[in-house]
């Protein structure tokens, strides 16, 4: 019980930390160019890095696994343009599908 | 009024989420007990910490008796990220000391995701709305998860873990409007996928963040007019 306790209290206490240090430490003050060019790439930068990582992604290692189908099969409604709503059940479906067969 | 329907678009927009994200809530909820963590502690922490991964790290860690230190220090890793995505929405969140201490807490992968417009501009109405909703399914799922046990299961037999990776890909897709954001996106799935096999999980997104020097030498700040251009060029 106390472990867990600990963790919650230095977990949750650095996690709020880290959230509003952003807008803590930038307040008012205009980023330099260069230093917002970089921050406007970080988007598709942690984007695509979640992408893969949500996808691909195990403890120490890369898997491929009923994700990937998800992913594959949800390029379609994105080429389509379709809701995010359609995107997500489409991805749903075909990874609980290969699961399910597999 | 008219807040409130901006506050409604994100909280429609992340509707889809909320679904996957209380399943979530859910099963950490009952991997936590099982791991020891008694029923008030993780039901405290997603009130506090909100951050899923972190959560189930530190869960996972504590219920392999892995220790505190351990636990920690994994669960700081995976939400790093928010330091530069903190940094990101900066200029987004107004208000004093509090009001934007609380609304930073809502600033998930999902919500900031949602409330991206491009060009380094975020939608804080969306960001709020996308946040809280989600902030909710998480805490109402961790709720049932520590009080009911599981009752739907593993939520990946429902196919809910591709369901993020789905929703990035779609928030991506609509941010690579410029020849630079998709060198520094390439750039940055590269870095991830190399760093996998050898780092913690969090770590790979950290250093994914290299790539956004592939920026260094481009022009400043794009105007909507030359978004525009691009988009009909």
């Amino acid at each position: 019980m106390t472990a867990a306790w600990a963790a919650v209290g230095v977990v949750g206490a650095v996690t709020v930390a880290i959230k509003s240090a952003g807008t803590m430490l930038l307040r008012g003050g205009e980023l330099p160019p260069r230093a917002a060019t970089m921050i406007e790439l970080l988007a598709p930068v942690m984007l695509a890095a979640l992408v893969v990582t949500n996808a691909f992604g195990g403890d120490h290692r890369l898997l491929l696994d009923p994700r990937a189908a998800g992913l594959a099969a949800a390029t379609l409604p994105i080429a389509l343009r379709a809701p995010i709503l359609v995107t997500v059940v489409v991805a749903a479906a075909a990874a609980a599908l290969v699961r399910a067969l597999a | 009024m008219g807040s409130w329907r901006r506050y409604r678009t994100g909280v429609r927009a992340a509707a889809p989420l909320a679904v996957a994200v209380g399943a979530f809530g859910i099963s950490y909820g009952v991997l936590a007990r099982e791991a020891g963590m008694g029923w008030l502690a993780p039901l405290v922490m997603s009130a506090t910490t909100f951050a899923g991964s972190a959560q189930f790290a530190v869960a996972s860690v504590l219920g392999a008796g892995g220790g505190v230190a351990a636990a920690c220090v994994a669960a700081i890793l995976l939400n790093a990220r928010y330091a530069p995505i903190g940094m990101s929405v900066a200029g987004t969140l107004h208000g004093g000391f509090l009001k934007r201490l609380a609304e930073a807490q809502l600033v998930v992968d999902e919500s900031w995701a949602l409330s991206n417009r491009g060009g380094g501009r975020f939608d804080r109405s969306t960001l709020i709305g996308a946040g809280s909703l989600l902030y909710l399914a998480w805490v109402a799922g961790t709720t049932a998860g520590v009080a009911g046990g599981n009752l739907i299961g593993d939520p990946n037999n429902l196919g809910l873990d591709a369901a993020f990776p789905a929703l990035f890909l779609a928030l991506l897709w609509g941010q690579l409007r410029s020849r630079r954001a998709v060198v520094a996106a390439l750039c940055g799935a590269a870095i991830a996928l190399a760093v996998t096999p050898f780092a913690k999980p969090g770590i790979p997104l950290i250093a994914a963040c290299v790539a956004c020097l592939t920026g260094w030498e481009g022009r400043p700040r794009q105007s909507r007019s030359e978004l525009a251009a691009e988009e009909a060029g």
